[in-house]
């Protein structure tokens, strides 16, 4: 059974970079279900944050091959209980007079914001895990769902320790 | 040093000045024109120009797998680089070094699909071990020389460096050496002792141990120590179809070649090994047949210096990442320790069982029933009259296997070959590179008509630029191996696989139609055409190719199309279902 692991991957911040990556996925046949990238605090590192559905043994494949790129730095696996893992959801809801308080009792009680107000929608903003924008996404269905979008999830390990730091290190190795 | 205000592409020669490239391969054209002004007044680094981008990138090949040292070959944007595409899908595969310069548009027409622009970084990235689009003149420098680094260290592998003209013609400030700024690129050479006592405990108590010795073995430069171990254990060998010449193949330990066309007993000693020594190697598809199946009863010990290899295909019970000669040197005096503690198996019964093997089924063939030559009898004598200081450069085909089976290998680097690509048309531009790398070599390609036909065009190259390489075409009229196929798994129905070259025309006469005549085309482009088709004359054909020393020379071996490459295992099956020669299925004692 495929199971889903959240790869934090520290890159060189150059041209072509993710291209490199997304390209590995495809043609070795690993399914990416979410990707994220973005500055780091080091201006010469990006970091990317892929979700991969994987097979039993495969994922050891994955990072490995991913290791083989030159321009890769560091990979963690991120497992869920020990990481701050979060997606952005914006959200086009259809509210008027007459359901607009409904739908604003939703975004207060999941903690929401609203991002854009119109006499036809509103325009909600959440962040949060994944099964939490589901569980607003589903209470907000009944009003009708204008349009949406989701951005990949962002995650970083739980803890003082930093995973770029370790990257900046010189090449060190014991035998 | 630091040199002030010179142009990029100056700067470009410099630097393959500086790492030591003697020789590129290669085409000019408009956007990497402004690297051959610099190149036309460089005394270090002779370019040599071919015929077409393929036989740049395949002679680079020849000649990093016959030197060890990387290969290079430059083409101009667009075409060019797209022609090298296929050759350096090649180096990719057998993990080949050379670094592939080309030019591309200037930076302000990228994009744009402009005239001759091809996104060649973007096409080669899945292909190549690392790319470079260099932006700036000032970049060069650095660009060459991890390219070089990359290409040429861990596991070696093809480096593209793509050119955009204006960068070629803008002034920099040239300085040498310039930083490595690899991060990411740390490949682990020292393996880990721990992994390495594990597998010097594994190797010394086996009872059917076998040494699985791949094309890492040559890369590493290890065979020395390779015959160390295997000496000291006395473990029987097999070396892959990348790895012949890694091992002697008169030594009494080499069983032969392993996979879809190895002999009898390196095939059933892998499958019936209790151990398995895998060492720089990859349990490709054509060395396993049926994954599944392969080894079931083996433990596995794998040493490779990718970490990607290793558990890909086959899960590896001791895992060692490493450079194969470092893990060599490491293991032999861990073996030594176990024997000193008393820990050494018996492997009496083993060899009984492996001679036995080799006895009954031998590598073999039959002379043809029509009375045509044998192209395996052409290629045997072309072994033995040549020797083995010779080096021999095969295309891709039955003539490949029958080179890989029938010639004896006893160094290494004598044996080239496009193993995990399988392209056709690699051995006379190959065979050029190696005669290159090495001019005192003989060098030998040993072709099929087939593959003949897509390179020969470099033997121009040869002529003019005086690489006196023989070629024998190992000429059976036919696709060979590809007409083997259609006898065995399509009903004998021969769809598109006669190519004509000496066809009995179809309004009767008994003289040959040859399209094209081999001898004529030889001389046409410089060459001495010589031709054989008997038995008698083989000896007698071979000798006078090997006196001619002055030009390259060509010999047209007519042959029968009927010759099949046995032993096989047919695609897909289980190395279990090998056949020594057609419906001759071997049986085993104690098959379990």
């Amino acid at each position: 059974m495929a199971t889903t692991h959240t790869l934090s991957v520290l890159v060189e911040n150059k041209p072509g970079v993710l291209a490199r990556v997304s390209g590995l996925f495809s043609r070795r046949g690993f399914n990416i279900e979410s990707l994220a990238v973005g500055p780091t605090e080091h201006e010469e590192i990006s970091r990317i944050t892929i979700l991969v559905s994987v097979e039993g043994s495969a994922l050891e494949q994955v990072t490995k091959q991913l290791n083989k790129l030159v321009n890769v730095l560091k990979i963690v696996e991120l497992e869920e209980k020990h990481a701050v893992q979060r997606e952005l959801l914006l959200v086009k809801v259809r509210a008027d007079e007459s359901t607009r308080r409904d739908v604003l009792q939703i975004v207060e009680l999941f903690k929401a914001k609203v991002a854009d107000v119109g006499p036809e929608a509103v325009t909600i903003e959440m962040t949060g895990r994944p099964d939490k924008l589901n569980a607003i996404l589903k209470m907000l269905e009944p009003y009708g769902i204008r349009e949406m979008v989701q951005s990949g999830m962002v995650a970083l390990g739980r803890g003082p320790r930093s995973m770029t730091q370790a990257a900046l290190r010189p090449a060190e190795r014991s035998a | 040093m630091t040199e002030s205000s010179i142009t990029g592409a100056q700067a470009l020669v410099r630097s393959l000045e500086e790492v030591g490239a003697d020789v590129v391969f290669g085409i000019p054209g408009g956007a990497i024109l402004p690297a051959y002004d610099p190149l036309y007044d460089s005394t270090k680094v002779r370019h040599i120009l071919v015929r077409h981008e393929q036989g740049a990138g395949h002679a680079a090949e020849g000649y990093a797998q016959a030197s060890g040292r990387v290969g290079v070959c430059m083409a101009t944007s667009g075409p060019g680089a797209t022609n090298l595409v296929t050759p350096i899908a090649d180096a990719f595969l057998d993990s080949v070094p050379i670094v592939a310069i080309t030019g591309q548009v200037p930076r302000p027409a990228i994009g744009t699909d402009a005239f001759q622009e091809a996104d060649i970084s973007g096409i080669t990235l899945p292909i190549t071990k690392h790319n470079f689009l260099v932006q700036r003149a000032q970049d060069i420098p650095q660009a060459i020389a991890e390219a070089f680094h990359l290409a040429g260290t861990g596991r070696p592998g093809p480096v593209l460096v793509d050119l955009p003209k204006d960068v070629l013609q803008e002034r920099m400030t040239f300085s040498w050496p310039p930083k490595l700024d690899l991060p990411g690129y740390r490949p682990v050479t020292r393996p880990h002792g721990k992994q390495v006592r594990e597998a010097a405990r594994l190797l010394s108590s086996a009872r059917r141990p076998v040494l699985y010795v791949g094309g890492g073995v040559l890369k590493a430069r290890a065979s020395a120590e390779l015959r160390r171990l295997a000496e000291l254990t006395g473990i029987p060998v097999v070396t892959t179809l990348m790895a012949r010449g890694a091992f002697p193949d008169s030594h009494q330990q080499h069983l032969g070649m392993p996979g879809m066309h190895g002999s009898v007993s390196a095939v059933t000693a892998l499958q019936k090994a209790d151990l398995l020594i895998a060492l720089g190697t990859r349990f490709d598809d054509r060395v396993t047949g049926k994954l599944d199946t392969f080894a079931p009863n083996a433990t596995v010990i794998h040493a490779d210096i990718d970490p990607a290899e290793i558990g890909k295909n086959r899960l590896a019970d001791v895992p060692i990442v490493g450079d194969v000669r470092e893990v060599l040197r490491e293991l032999i005096p861990a073996v030594e320790a176990e024997y000193a503690a008393g820990n050494r198996a018996d492997l009496t019964g083993w060899w009984r069982q492996l001679d036995q093997w080799r006895e009954t089924y031998p590598l073999g063939y039959t002379e043809p029933p029509d009375g045509a030559l044998a192209p395996q009898y052409v290629i045997e004598r072309l072994g033995k009259i040549a020797g083995p200081e010779t080096i021999f450069a095969a295309g891709v085909g039955q003539h490949q296997m029958w080179a890989a089976q029938f010639i004896s290998y006893e160094n290494p680097y004598t044996w080239l070959n496009s193993g995990g690509l399988g392209t056709m048309g690699y051995a006379v531009p190959a065979a050029m590179g190696a005669k290159v790398a090495c001019p005192d070599k003989l060098v030998w390609a040993i072709d099929g008509d087939g593959c003949f036909q897509m390179t020969n065009q470099e033997l121009a190259t040869c002529a003019v630029e005086g690489i006196p390489i023989k070629v024998a075409v190992i000429n059976n009229g036919n696709l060979g191996m590809v007409r083997q196929w259609q006898t065995l798994f399509y009903d004998e129905r021969y769809s598109q696989t006669e190519l004509g070259t000496h066809a009995t025309p179809a309004s009767g006469g008994t003289a040959k139609r040859r399209i094209p005549d081999f001898v004529q085309l030889a001389e046409a482009l410089g060459c001495a055409g010589l031709r054989c088709e008997t038995k008698d004359d083989v000896d007698e054909t071979i000798n006078k190719a090997m006196a001619i020393n002055d030009m390259p020379v060509v010999v047209d071996f007519t042959v029968g199309k009927d010759a099949m490459v046995w032993p096989m295992v047919a695609a897909g099956a289980s190395n279990d279902e090998i056949q020594a020669a057609r419906d001759i299925r071997p049986e085993f004692e104690g098959d379990d």
